[in-house]
């Protein structure tokens, strides 16, 4: 089964959607998990952090000024939900690190057995920075990593990450547009399949060993 | 009161070679003016201390594309290209230090204390070179003090007293930047001629040295 990038990003943050409760204090990553947000039932009241000092964030706000005084974590200047408040980067990493956060939702590079996550540089290729993720990942409830299941075909979810770590141990849900997988301490359950794909395509498009339950489920998002 | 002097004036007090702090999350409650000032005094041999180094046509990326920092100690690269390929060509070292572990190392420069233990960064590259600890079952990283010779911050309003207040997300890195630096200049947008209400000081006026209008 072939899905566009457009596809896949729906399939996933509709599904990260359904893991979020009423009241759940939320941080986003940039790129496809800020597009979870969307698909949060209206009624459902949660708290949407954002590294750079606010809690309540809104929506982007397109009228604002070119250098605005609030914005979210990639710059971008947004709009306060009712209950919003700002604070310094101090008290935003006393949020994160401090175990205040339900839930976080990150892209990756790679993710492995032991619920490593890679997702800041690639030697000599590719080095942004960590940012504020390493804190985040470290201090979040519950680590979400939000992914198109291969890199063009070459495996994401591997036995052991092949370059530097974000984190050691803390992701606890993948979420691509096959399949959502459990990391637990025997390994990666493999909790869901989306009906689109076969238990062989998932199989064969993951290099760590995947537990797959007898009462697999299959369901569509 | 403070001593308030001309953004000019201000400037001069930045030297070469020093460690420099610069409030702002990207362009977000940054001291653009100062900047820019900097940048004409041709201010150079920096080690620059920040959350990020901005855009190449913006504050603090414009020092980055200037060539004006020699080292900086930062969270984030990803929005000036021309950092990492300063860094690549062995031009300037960059030290990328995760954003709550600079921010606390920031903090505890400016309260007095000898560091921190935190749990980020354990088992990754971040750890190596450093001291770790045991703290009831959990394995922390020893992470030390940071201080500047100079931070320059942002306020949205002050008045005479030094007294800042930042709105919107401006806060960020500003508020412990000033604690943490031999001389912090506070660059606001605006200065008032009655005192803040004391309730809504986001900085107290006794950690500015001077106010650059």
């Amino acid at each position: 089964m072939e899905l566009s990038k457009e596809q896949c990003r729906e399939i996933i943050a509709k599904r990260i959607a359904q893991e979020m409760h009423e009241g759940d204090v939320i941080t986003l990553g940039i790129g496809l998990p800020t597009e979870v947000a969307n698909y949060i039932p209206h009624d459902m009241h949660v708290i949407f952090q954002s590294e750079n000092g606010m809690t309540g964030v809104g929506h982007r706000d397109l009228s604002a000024p070119e250098n605005p005084l609030v914005t979210n974590a990639g710059g971008m200047a947004v709009t306060t939900r009712p209950g919003a408040v700002f604070f310094d980067t101090a008290m935003s990493f006393a949020i994160m690190r401090g175990g205040h956060v339900d839930a976080t939702v990150l892209g990756a590079l790679e993710v492995d057995e032991h619920g490593n996550l890679a997702s800041w540089m690639i030697p000599g290729a590719f080095v942004p920075g960590m940012g504020g993720a390493m804190d985040l990942v470290v201090g979040a409830k519950k680590v979400i990593i939000a992914m198109e299941h291969t890199n063009k075909g070459k495996p994401r979810i591997v036995k052991n990450c092949s370059i530097p770590l974000t984190a050691q141990g803390e992701v606890d849900l993948i979420v691509t547009e096959r399949c959502v997988i459990e990391v637990t301490p025997q390994g990666l359950l493999l909790k869901e399949i989306n009906p689109l794909f076969s238990l062989d395509e998932v199989l064969a498009a993951t290099e760590a060993t995947l537990i797959v339950p007898d009462n697999l489920l299959q369901k569509a998002v | 009161m403070k001593k308030i002097i001309s953004v000019s004036e201000a400037a001069k007090l930045v030297k070469n070679n020093s460690s420099l702090m610069i409030g702002g999350f990207l362009r977000c409650g940054t001291p653009t003016k100062l900047i820019d000032e900097l940048i004409k005094n041709k201010t150079g041999n920096l080690t620059l201390i920040a959350n990020d180094t901005s855009y190449p046509e913006h504050d603090r990326g414009k020092l980055i594309v200037n060539k004006l920092v020699k080292k900086a100690i930062v969270t984030h690269i990803g929005t000036n290209p021309e950092t990492g390929r300063q860094m690549n060509a062995g031009e300037l070292e960059v030290q990328l230090v995760p954003m709550g572990t600079l921010v606390e190392r920031i903090r505890s420069a400016g309260a007095g204390l000898g560091g921190f233990l935190t749990p980020t960064g354990i088992g990754t590259i971040v750890e190596e070179g450093k001291e770790t600890l045991e703290i009831d079952g959990r394995k922390y990283l020893l992470e030390k003090p940071l201080k500047a010779d100079v931070a320059i911050i942002y306020a949205t309003k002050a008045d005479k007293f030094g007294n800042a207040f930042l709105d919107g997300t401006t806060r960020n890195f500003n508020t412990v930047m000033a604690t943490a630096a031999e001389t912090v200049i506070l660059e606001a947008e605006e200065l008032c001629d009655e005192p803040l209400n004391p309730a809504e000081v986001t900085i107290p006026g006794l950690f500015i040295d001077y106010i650059a209008m």
